[in-house]
């Protein structure tokens, strides 16, 4: 037992470490006030992606509804801190129980939390029983029945328009505070007793039955706070945005952020964090050398990108990242400091 | 009364339209147990090619449809199924979506966001009347299009060797192949079959529904009857197939009965999405091993 709890403390570091890197570069003189944003909007992708490995990573089963609970989270939050006298403009036919009040940017991402994971839980209490890909297809009819509500449906929102004038509060600051945190999180929860059920179970559902863990329980507790998770980093992304359009939180969030699970390693929490920052990085490169900021592009081609390269190298690299490295950039291995392998292994040798 | 025939006839084409969708996901489904979700892509790039050679006869433009069709989707099978096919389901899932993603950033960037007009036969979309109802041309052409395209893969899987050694290969393959069939020749030829059904409702969609192609073109009802396959049981051709069909007729009904107006979420043709998706889950809650499925908890975990 003495071996995880040595090592453990260090896979955290890894990803935290990298994400405040992130953070802190996003900010130095040299990068572009522009190119800031993009930092800031790859931190976020972190937190969405991350929550998403919380219950796709360790119990197996692959999620496409989650989508629903950033998007329910995000317009939670944006809803509540619309000022008040905007409100009448901006979302004319809301509840008036909505329209009578606004709250701050930090009790709206905690309202985030609270309401993306209770509808996790609502909705996963009946949905954890499936399995295969009939839960696959259950968790992608919640994301539709939530799209279809959260786009039409005035008295909750803006209904087919866009939410405007939500403060943009989500600084390269609270980027990186919210990033580490969901990234803490998960990685205490992948460490706490649920989740070594949960990966228990991922790895050999019989055995893990036989052994009397609950699967359908651990389920839903990952997904319930999961969508805790991912409603906090939806927050946290309207407060980045500063608009919000249920389009924002639909089928593109939804394959976008699984593709940078599976691309970085779907069974590791550094994996998550992995893709989500490679893709983003690739992303923001490819929209620069579209406009013309980067001058090594500029100087190869004698012009800038071809415009809408960013859409065709994104999707290309997905597809070909998959199908070289199925099981993800970081084989689904947590974050080691190199060497550490070594140094472990001879240590363990006397004692064996 | 003539209202509802009309309504329950258009239900039915567009049930048969998903249909043959779901029986080309169906059979790459049951030899590879790879989810296709860049299918629409196909019906996208057949769309594409009926929409830029409107200038010439109906049946070049159709021919070349098909040709385009197939060679995209034999691509595909070479350059991403055949080196997956080791791959976990989720991965191979996830390849799919991001073809799916890259031939549709490919098609905006090089044909653009403004739809094109892909309509062959402009006259099929007149009203024929039969017996009081007036229905579109087209409406009984999806239907006959459909009948008859199962019925030939229901012969050809029967009564052909083929047809047999691939229906061995959906039920398990590990010992199909050592029994001597050749997994490859099998997994192509299925490939190439859900590529015509592609190429056909690339022809049919246009007409029978929006007269546009866009670079999303295919994408909504791919998903669509994906639920419906995984909703009718995947596990067989017919059940994934009548899914599909289902899907296609529960959304034709309920456009033509919701209301156009309503306030309140599930009252109104607005609020289709959620009334379907409502009803998908509620099915799979009661029968998660799908609607149409032969025993009881067959269905293997997969995903």
């Amino acid at each position: 037992m003495s071996r995880p709890r040595i090592t453990s403390p260090l896979e955290l570091l890894g990803p935290v470490v990298v994400v405040v890197l992130v953070g802190v570069v996003g900010g130095l003189g040299f990068v572009d006030p522009d190119l800031e944003v993009e930092f800031r909007a790859a931190l976020v992708s972190v937190a969405v992606v991350v929550s998403l490995y919380v219950f796709v990573g360790n119990s197996g089963v692959v999620s496409f509804g989650h989508a629903s609970f950033v998007a329910v989270g995000a317009f939670a939050a944006g809803v509540m801190t619309v000022p008040v006298e905007l409100k009448p403009t901006i979302t004319p036919g809301l509840f008036p129980f909505l329209a009578e009040r606004s709250v701050g940017n930090l009790a709206s991402l905690v309202l985030a939390a609270a309401v993306g994971g209770m509808f996790a839980l609502l909705v996963g209490i009946p949905l954890m029983r499936l399995s295969g890909l009939a839960a696959g297809i259950a968790t992608f009819a919640v994301l539709g029945v939530t799209h279809n509500i959260l786009g039409n449906w005035e008295k909750i929102g803006p209904g087919a328009l866009t939410l405007t004038t939500v403060p943009e509060t989500t600084g390269r600051l609270q980027a990186t505070i919210g990033a580490v945190l969901v990234i803490t999180a998960a990685f205490l929860y992948q460490r706490s007793r649920f989740g070594r059920k949960l990966r228990a179970a991922r790895e050999d559902p019989a055995a893990a039955r036989a052994a009397g863990i609950d699967i359908h329980r651990e389920r839903l507790w990952a997904f319930a706070l999961s969508g805790a998770f991912s409603g906090f980093a939806g927050g946290l992304l309207v407060h980045l945005q500063g608009t919000l359009h249920a389009g924002d939180v639909y089928l593109e969030l939804t394959f976008l952020t699984l593709a940078m699970l599976v691309v970085g390693g779907v069974a590791s929490l550094w994996g998550a964090v992995v893709g989500a920052l490679a893709v983003s990085a690739l992303d923001s490169f490819l929209l620069d050398a579209e406009s013309g900021e980067i001058g090594l592009i500029n100087d190869l081609l004698g012009h800038p990108l071809w415009g809408g390269s960013r859409l065709v190298g994104i999707a290309a690299f997905m597809a070909i990242a998959l199908i070289v490295l199925p099981d993800g950039l970081t084989r689904g291995r947590e974050f080691r400091v190199p060497g550490s392998r070594r140094l472990r292994r001879r240590a363990e040798e006397p004692a064996s | 009364m003539t209202q509802d025939v009309q309504t329950v006839l258009d239900a039915v084409a567009l049930g048969s339209i998903y249909a043959l969708m779901a029986v080309g996901i169906g059979l790459v489904f049951g030899v590879l147990r790879l989810v296709n979700f860049a299918y629409g892509q196909l019906i996208m790039a057949g769309g594409y090619a009926i929409a830029l050679t409107s200038d010439r006869s109906p049946l070049v433009s159709i021919a070349l449809c098909f040709a385009v069709v197939l060679a995209l989707s034999l691509a595909m099978e070479l350059v991403a199924f055949r080196p997956l096919r080791r791959a976990s389901p989720t991965t191979m899932l996830v390849a799919t979506f991001a073809i799916s993603y890259l031939l549709q950033s490919i098609a905006l960037v090089r044909f653009g966001a403004i739809p094109k007009f892909a309509v062959t036969f402009p006259g099929l979309s007149d009203f024929v009347t039969v017996g009081g109802v007036s229905v579109r041309w087209i409406t009984l052409v999806s239907i006959g299009v459909a009948l008859a395209s199962v019925s030939t893969l229901a012969l050809f899987l029967g009564r052909t060797s083929l047809g047999l050694q691939m229906r061995a290969a959906a039920i398990d393959s590990e010992t199909a192949r050592l029994l001597g069939i050749r997994a490859n020749r099998v997994i192509t030829a299925a490939v190439l079959i859900a590529g015509v059904l592609a190429g056909m409702v690339a022809v049919i969609l246009p007409m029978a529904q929006s007269p546009l192609v866009a670079p999303d073109t295919g994408l909504r009802e791919t998903i669509i009857v994906l639920v419906g396959v995984v909703v009718g049981g995947i596990d067989r051709l017919i059940s994934a197939t009548l899914g599909g069909f289902t899907m296609g007729f529960v959304v034709g009904m309920l456009s033509g009965y919701l209301p156009s107006a309503g306030t309140w979420p599930f009252t109104s043709s607005v609020y289709l999405d959620s009334a379907l998706f409502m009803l998908v889950i509620v099915v799979l809650l009661l029968r998660p091993e799908g609607l149409y499925a032969r025993s009881r908890r067959s269905a293997v975990e997969r995903v």
